[in-house]
């Protein structure tokens, strides 16, 4: 899933110019008149600093930090963060590759580490945890975490260590979806599952010109398959309740086991369905090959009516499409499968892992744990959603982000963590993706796709 | 560049400058280091002078090499016999898995196909151009062209035939050439290229090939001009025709050059991984050893079974350079 | 298509030909030409496709082929002005600064194997000694190793230094944020190809001019300055050409020893960052692209007269 939560940050790399940092930390420092001490001692920021002040005395330090946001959402990044720089002269020096999920262990491996890494998937806390360079974070980092719902401390975690506090959060269980169009053919959003499928037979009937129901990609370069982990994932949390969810992800419950053979047969009976599927596209095969950004295109053009997609797919529809409840395009929440069960809310997020426990990149662990922070990361640009009780739901702006905010902090959904994010990298990165990809593109039988996903589980 | 300096500050300039300069001022200290050494030893005479020329001309290479490759080497033979995380000896087990697994079998086929394929396409295609094109008027022009995909990325040239491969429903307009090509052909309904097994591993060759080709045809046309007239003049006078003569006399001629040629494009193709991992991420039924062993190792951090892998893909070659050595030596013995 | 010219007899003419000519004289049939002609455009073909696509506006990459530039000429230029000049937070100059690393990256890392690797091929031609023919091939067989193979090794020895049980070999180097490794770690992967073709050049330089240099008494460092680096001056240029692209497009290595910092990235990292994950985006990366063949390009046509004596000219000379 790796390209998954970071696709949206895929665009273009911002690094600070060292120039500019360096004349601003110099700036700071003078202004601030000490630049020793620890944090207890350390001399008063000005007063236009004073909220900084738990923070202070590491001015002129730089810490390095290393993750898969590119720009422009990694610039929102260190905007966020500028003041925070300015006044404590702490520099962070910011590296984004699309290459991170295994240019981290590489670097980590050769001892090359960063300081700090925004890691967006469990799986791999866990692998670097195992390496035994990840340290502890700081008290008062494990303080400010308790502002989120306590699961999150769980992702965070490995084997009941809590090491990485998250940042972010986003929220997967959507459905995009014209409201112009459905406005103008009369369909009403759907609210039940069954809903839901009466809905896409009845366009599959109507279908004029080619237009289905669906559309969907899981091209995705060297992750190919993960937008159809993500489709089994939302079935197995919507339809088979979350205690079955997690016992998944620990392989208590097995892909050939009936739970999760039967929620992958309403998988095929919903995306592999080929008078639904591949809306403005092809064929159920074409699902393989078309690219996940480029499979909401049809929406647009009427030859497509829905698309599921993760919060994040806010950034691939055209800057002149309007998104919001009356505009181009919007989202709605996917109903369960089982409508007995609570509405899931299936969700990604990112860590923050410190490789070093240096004074000064534990003050900017602590100040990126705080609500203080997520709020000013909220204020720079929309797009991005914290998890954080402490933020204030009103600031977000953008209509995605009030709908995922709103989900995400919801306590009566059942809200879980991408489980391919979780399960170990020859699965959850590996053997689910090929096998998966191979469902759609070779039309492979189910319990062969699960016997295959299963053997790849590390013994 | 099409950069001008209004659009950018003068700091950037002065930052390039110092890049290059550090740049240049390592060629300038790495030559001037090499220039006093040389002098120093060729000083000494005698006993001394031999071992002392050959510790320096050999020396720095011996000691990269041994840092670089062979020591790296033997790592990869040591993890490939332990476990996912290298700590448990597991002995012959990630190469049991290796060949006991079907996608992996499937794998090996590739692998084979490619080796075999893409570098005889190449090199034959090469030598077929490098003959034909040097009779041609503007000939330098031809063989630029066919030449300058060589210049461009692996990752680069992926890219570019991905436009090409890409297949849209018959309903759509076509962005791809091939499918677009078959329609204006006649075929109305094209299949998904990337799609249909077995053909998609012969398109992705084809992407190795037209890189390639154009390495083959430079060096080949090369060594074919070099030939001495008067060596087949003999044959020629005997009455052979011109395809016998090329048969029979051109083609030993240079069969040292097109052994060499062959080998390198070989071990290219066998290294390369970019193609695959950039056009189908290994699926579809396309997946060869190279991206495989990548995988393995670094997305799934399984490192003993990559290790085993790039093992395996060590002694795949091994043959090959087997057959280059035995070459060379009987080049040595003629002369 | 030589089945066609097979029967055309070479020796119709009255004045003799010289033989290879008649070689090709059998080869260049119209036929023949056509066939240069059609592979060239066929070649050229993904490139103009790159070329086109760079320069059309994002919606109708995605919507239509690019050959409808020549029916709907809509062409635009901001795609490389984006690239070009769009930085990200406080990046002054867009590609300007990685166009740099990438040659302060690429010219040491040509020059470096090049001189290394024609040393080790003449001593293990010229300055033989026990086991230089099983050293030689061993070399060779090393051009088989997966590099990624060594991305781990190498990174902890540039990070750590080497150490063997508790003595040091190597010292830490603080090397990163600079060329250096990126340099070494090419220098290291180039260095068995590097020889062994420079070995096969120098090999066959005629043995009378070695020998009569011996017999004046000049030593073997007078003999590879004045007599070896000159006359294999076009092997040299060759592999230079090779090593050059290679260098120039290689991503992995400049990945795990640069990193993606303006500092050190090259040109490869950015576009890689540029596009995000591959299928976004297509008009920027194909902008990009085509700016990065730009300069190899320029190398490969200002030393192509090289390739005319040739890479491997002297290995058929004998």
């Amino acid at each position: 899933m790796n390209i998954r939560t970071s696709a949206r940050f895929r665009n273009r790399l911002l690094v600070a110019p060292a120039l500019l940092g360096l004349s601003l930390a110099a700036a700071c420092s003078n202004s601030s008149g000490s630049s020793s001490g620890s944090a207890g001692s350390a001399a008063p920021l000005p007063a236009s600093c004073a909220k900084y002040q738990p923070y202070a005395g590491h001015s002129g330090t730089t810490v390095t930090m290393f993750a898969s946001i590119l720009s422009p959402e990694s610039d929102s990044l260190e905007k966020s963060w500028a003041e925070f720089s300015t006044c404590t002269g702490i520099k962070i020096s910011y590296e984004g590759s699309n290459d991170f999920e295994s240019q981290l262990p590489v670097r980590v491996a050769g001892g090359n580490t960063p300081d700090l890494a925004i890691i967006p998937q469990p799986g791999l806390l866990g692998q670097m945890v195992k390496t035994g360079k990840v340290v502890k974070p700081p008290a008062q980092t494990v303080t400010n975490e308790d502002q989120w719902s306590p699961i999150w401390k769980t992702y965070g975690s490995v084997n009941g260590t809590f090491y990485a506090a998250p940042m972010s959060a986003n929220m997967k269980s959507l459905v995009w979806y014209s409201p112009k169009a459905f406005q103008a053919a009369g369909y009403t959003v759907p609210k039940t599952w069954a809903d839901l499928k009466a809905l896409s037979d009845k366009i599959a009937a109507a279908g004029t010109n080619g237009s289905r129901p669906w559309c969907g990609g899981i091209g995705s370069g060297t992750a190919t398959g993960w937008p159809a982990t993500d489709w089994l994932e939302e079935v197995v949390l919507g339809g088979q309740g979350s205690q079955v969810y997690d016992d998944w992800v620990s392989h208590k419950v097995k892909f050939s086991d009936p739970p999760i053979i039967q929620s992958m047969q309403t998988v095929a009976g919903w995306m592999q369905n080929p008078a639904w599927v591949n809306g403005g596209i092809g064929d159920v095969k074409s699902i393989a090959t078309t690219t996940f950004q480029d499979a909401g295109a049809p929406v647009l053009t009427g030859k497509c009516w829905m698309l599921q997609q993760a919060s994040f797919y806010e950034a691939q529809w055209p800057k002149t499409a309007k998104v919001g409840p009356d505009g181009d395009v919007f989202a709605f929440q996917l109903p369960p499968v089982n409508p007995a069960l609570p509405v899931p809310v299936e969700g990604g997020g990112e860590f923050l892992a410190a490789f070093s426990s240096r004074p000064e990149v534990q003050a900017v662990q602590n100040y990126l744990s705080t609500a203080d922070w997520a709020t000013s990361r909220v204020k720079v640009a929309p797009g991005w959603v914290s998890a954080n009780h402490g933020v204030d739901q009103s600031l977000y702006t953008d209509p995605i982000d009030q709908l995922s905010a709103k989900a995400l902090t919801d306590t009566s959904v059942a809200f879980r963590f991408d489980a391919s994010d979780m399960m170990p990298a020859a699965v959850g990165s590996g053997e689910e993706w090929k096998a998966f990809t191979a469902w759609f593109a070779e039309g492979e039988s189910i319990p062969k796709v699960a016997a295959d996903v299963d053997s790849a589980w590390p013994q | 560049m099409p950069v001008t300096s209004p659009l950018l500050a003068d700091s950037a300039w002065n930052d390039a400058a110092i890049k290059l300069g550090n740049s240049f001022g390592a060629i300038a200290g790495f030559l001037g280091i090499l220039l006093v050494v040389f002098f120093a030893a060729g000083r000494a005479t005698g006993r001394l002078g031999r071992p002392l020329a050959i510790a320096v001309f050999l020396g720095p290479a011996l000691l990269l090499l041994l840092v670089g490759l062979v020591a790296p080497l033997i790592r990869t033979i040591y993890l490939s016999f332990r476990s996912d995380d290298s700590s448990r000896f597991l002995g012959l087990k990630n190469y049991g898995w290796a060949f006991t697994t079907d996608t992996i079998h499937q794998v090996l086929l590739n692998t084979l196909l490619w080796l075999v394929v893409a570098p005889v396409a190449a090199t034959g295609l090469g030598l077929v151009l490098a003959l034909l094109v040097d009779r041609m008027r503007w000939q330098s022009l031809y063989k630029s062209l066919i030449f300058m995909p060589m210049a461009i990325s692996l990752v680069g040239a992926s890219i570019i035939w991905k436009f090409v491969y890409d297949t849209r429903d018959s309903s759509q307009a076509q962005i791809g050439l091939l499918s677009q090509a078959a329609i204006w052909l006649g075929w109305h309904n094209p299949p998904n290229w990337i799609l249909s097994h077995p053909l998609n591993n012969f398109l992705l060759m084809v992407v190795m090939v037209w890189v390639q080709t154009g390495f083959a045809m430079v060096v080949l046309s090369a060594a074919i001009k070099a030939i001495p007239d008067e060596v087949t003049e003999a044959a020629r006078l005997d009455g052979a025709s011109g395809l016998r003569l090329f048969w029979y006399v051109t083609v030993p001629m240079i069969r040292t050059t097109l052994v060499v040629v062959l080998t390198t494009v070989m071990i290219v193709t066998l290294k390369a991984f970019d193609i695959v991992r950039t056009m189908t991420g290994g699926n579809f039924g396309t997946q060869v050893l190279a991206n495989e062993m990548y995988s393995q190792s670094f997305v799934q951090f399984n490192v003993g079974r990559g290790s085993a892998l790039a093992v395996i893909l060590f002694i795949a070659v091994l043959p090959l350079v087997g057959y280059n050595i035995v070459q060379l030596r009987k080049e040595r013995a003629t002369r | 298509m030589s089945s066609q010219t097979s029967d055309q007899p070479a020796l119709s003419t009255a004045r003799p030909l010289p033989a290879v000519k008649a070689v090709r004289k059998s080869f260049s049939s119209p036929l023949g030409s056509l066939f240069v002609i059609v592979v060239t455009i066929l070649w050229t073909i993904p490139t103009f496709g790159l070329l086109a696509t760079s320069l059309r506006p994002q919606q109708q990459v995605a919507v239509s082929g690019w050959w409808n530039v020549f029916s709907h000429p809509d062409l635009i230029l901001s795609n490389y002005h984006s690239v070009l000049f769009d930085g990200g937070f406080g990046v002054q100059g867009g590609l300007m600064p990685y166009l740099v690393n990438s040659l302060a990256i690429t010219v040491p890392a040509t020059v470096f194997p090049l001189v290394l690797a024609s040393m080790a091929a003449y001593a293990l031609a010229w300055v033989r000694f026990r086991g230089s023919d099983t050293l030689f091939f061993l070399i060779f067989a090393l051009q088989v190793v997966p590099l990624q193979m060594a991305l781990i090794p190498l990174l902890q020895l540039f990070s750590g230094g080497a150490h063997l049980g508790g003595l040091t070999v190597i010292p830490k180097f603080d090397l990163s944020g600079t060329y250096v490794p990126v340099w070494l770690a090419h220098t290291m992967f180039a260095l068995p190809l590097a020889t062994f073709l420079l070995h096969n050049f120098i090999s066959q330089l005629p043995r009378d001019l070695m020998e009569a240099a011996v017999v004046d008494g000049a030593s073997h460092f007078k003999i590879f300055r004045s007599i070896v680096l000159p006359l294999c001056a076009p092997a040299l240029a060759s592999f230079a050409i090779f090593q050059f692209l290679w260098v120039w497009n290689d991503l992995l290595v400049a990945l795990t020893f640069a990193g993606g910092t303006p500092e050190v990235a090259p040109m490869t990292v950015r576009l890689a960052q540029l596009s995000g994950s591959f299928g976004g985006h297509w008009e920027v990366l194909t902008a990009g692209a085509f700016l990065s063949i730009v300069i190899p390009l320029l190398v490969f046509f200002g030393l192509q007269r090289y390739f005319v004596r040739g890479l491997l000219a002297g290995s058929v000379k004998g």
